[in-house]
């Protein structure tokens, strides 16, 4: 078959949302497109460890120190199934990782500011969650089946960690004033660099139009960050807490809420390494990586012992 | 000293234990040699910390003044904490963190397969949930004694050196005092002494296959049961209780 007619074959699957498994025939810039995409993913879910495990040992009180641990552990999980997504394409995770070290892979961006009161796990939880949900739901329907099948395990998780991190903001919101202005602090904090998680807009997005044709993204950055606008606005009427906005407000006409522009040169900024906690998440992720690389060699060097050891025995 | 005090600071002696392990584990979550492991980790600590709050909150009902797990774990002082001197010493590296948790987890094993059968119902109950647990915390970090003690020649280094270290606060969980006398009279408790040729045994036959030597002519530090810890579980109990220490009084 030429290649012209696998490429039409192909997009009338996509066309007639068959999903695209592994064994099929696929472009190879669909394949690339698709290991970026997700190990990015990959990577977005560890690093995010950091910010929030930032905390784990401060939590308030037992409970709160359980459920963000486990909540962090859920990101460690995500991880995981999403390298194993990937590497249905035939990248390993090694060389994913090691893309990452190196600075040749992103990761979001909204994980390089710092975490620096309890109130920014709230905020965290409400609204980095919050927008991943926005995307990751979206992704349940994506054209690629491994990528779509790990997005609803995690969609389930994700769902359970933002109403967590709203529990927290509610919970400092009707507490004390000095507790109440903290989670007004960390949503003043959060609140743009949140928005700027659904990337650029979609006139300065190089990736959309094949993402859409291909079906991998179902709705464009623009559409996915007015949706979480639309979304979140009412939820912090509800804390009584002021989203650092002043062109923020509903337009009934569109059925939707205006909102200001974006400081795209801080986007940029960040994306590009200058972000508050770029090299220190990597250097966090690269001594991780190195520090461990005695228990990994020596944790294969005595499988394979044994494994020689039970052929012996079995001769 | 009653039987309810002695009760109290026993039940305080389990929950710190369980809580001061837990916190050092969590130091470890988004930094572990390698995904599963981080995971894993997590696990131990997230069981440990549930174990310390069922502990603290019984504390916290035996000694009838109406303080609850929170109060006790934010509120004291280093010198109100019973937790063993092993549990609260750093977690180095992997092989520190290892070693760490063998030493303990086989007598925490050995301790609650007996406080099951407690003569304190509440007591035999915590016991028994723990213990499905803390089971598999045995077998985790006795693994790792192997799959590191007979890994490669920098593992094996690594893990004589955290065991040499560490085997020093080996001891001081079978050294009897008034308390355990008292709880162990009342039944509420196991006579330390009958566990002690146990967990030698069997920390023993795992050193052997992990082809380790337990270091001989050590003396053995002791006091974190009375009070008198390293210098380690201040800091521990500084990042631990700053937000209740900074803003007291308040719901979080
Ligand atoms: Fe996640
Ligand atoms: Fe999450």
């Amino acid at each position: 078959m030429s290649r012209e007619e696998l490429e039409k074959r192909f997009q009338e699957k996509i066309d007639a949302e068959i999903k695209i498994e592994p064994k099929d025939w696929m472009p190879e810039r669909y394949r690339r497109n698709l290991i970026r995409q997700i190990s990015q993913h990959a990577h977005s879910e560890v690093v995010g460890m950091l910010p929030e495990g930032n905390w784990i040992t401060r939590a308030p009180t037992l409970r709160r120190k359980v459920a963000l641990l486990a909540k962090v552990q859920d990101e460690a999980g995500h991880g995981l199934y999403l390298y194993s997504a990937a590497e249905t394409l035939g990248i390993s995770r090694e060389e994913m990782i090691e893309q990452l070290l190196s600075g040749k892979a992103k990761y979001s961006s909204i994980f390089n500011y710092p975490t620096l009161t309890w109130a920014d796990i709230g905020a965290i939880g409400w609204l980095v969650d919050g927008a991943a949900i926005m995307n990751q739901v979206m992704l349940t329907r994506t054209s690629y089946g491994p990528y779509a099948r790990a997005m609803v395990r995690i969609c389930k998780e994700e769902s359970f960690h933002q109403r967590q991190g709203y529990e927290i903001m509610l919970t400092l919101a009707r507490g004390t004033e000095v507790q109440r202005q903290m989670a007004q602090d960390a949503l003043n904090r959060w609140w743009w660099p949140a928005l700027m998680m659904f990337g650029p807009s979609d006139k300065d997005s190089v990736h959309t139009a094949e993402s859409m044709k291909w079906k991998i993204k179902r709705k464009t950055n623009d559409e996915l960050r007015q949706q979480f606008v639309d979304v979140t606005v009412p939820q912090a009427e509800y804390l009584g807490l002021t989203i650092p906005d002043p062109d923020l407000k509903w337009n009934e006409a569109r059925g939707h809420y205006d909102f200001g522009e974006i400081d795209w040169e801080e986007f940029w900024r960040v994306v590009k390494g200058n972000g508050p906690c770029n090299h220190l998440r990597m250097k966090a992720r690269r001594e991780a990586h190195e520090k461990g690389a005695w228990v990994r060699e020596a944790a294969l060097a005595y499988a394979e012992k044994r494994r020689q050891r039970q052929q012996q025995k079995a001769s | 000293m009653t039987q309810q005090e002695a009760l109290f600071q026993y039940l305080l002696r389990l929950g710190d234990n369980a809580l001061i392990l837990g916190q050092r584990l969590s130091e470890w979550c988004g930094h572990a040699p390698v995904l599963e492991q981080d995971i894993a980790i997590t696990n131990l600590a997230l069981d440990l910390i549930g174990q310390a709050r069922n502990w603290l909150t019984l504390a916290g009902e035996v000694e009838g003044k109406g303080r609850n797990e929170d109060q006790l774990a934010y509120l004291r002082d280093a010198r109100d904490f019973h937790n063993l001197l092993l549990v609260e010493q750093p977690n180095e590296d992997w092989a520190h963190t290892i070693v760490r948790q063998f030493l303990f987890d086989q007598f925490n094993y050995l301790l609650h397969n007996e406080l099951q059968h407690s003569t304190d119902e509440r007591v035999a109950a915590i016991a028994a949930k723990s213990l499905k647990e803390i089971k598999y915390h045995l077998k985790y970090s006795s693994e790792w004694m192997v799959r590191l003690g007979d890994g490669t020649e920098e593992s094996h280094n690594r893990m004589q050196r955290a065991l040499d270290a560490l085997w020093r606060y080996s001891s001081e969980a079978f050294l009897t005092d008034e308390i355990d006398q008292l709880m162990a009279e009342a039944g509420i408790g196991p006579d330390l002494h009958k566990l002690e040729p146990l967990y030698h045994q069997y920390v023993a036959q795992v050193l052997d296959e992990a082809t380790l030597q337990p270091p001989t002519d050590t003396y053995m530090q002791r006091g974190g049961k009375q009070g008198l810890h390293t210098e380690f579980l201040g800091y521990i109990l500084a990042e631990m209780q700053f937000l209740q220490r900074a803003y007291p009084n308040m719901q979080w």
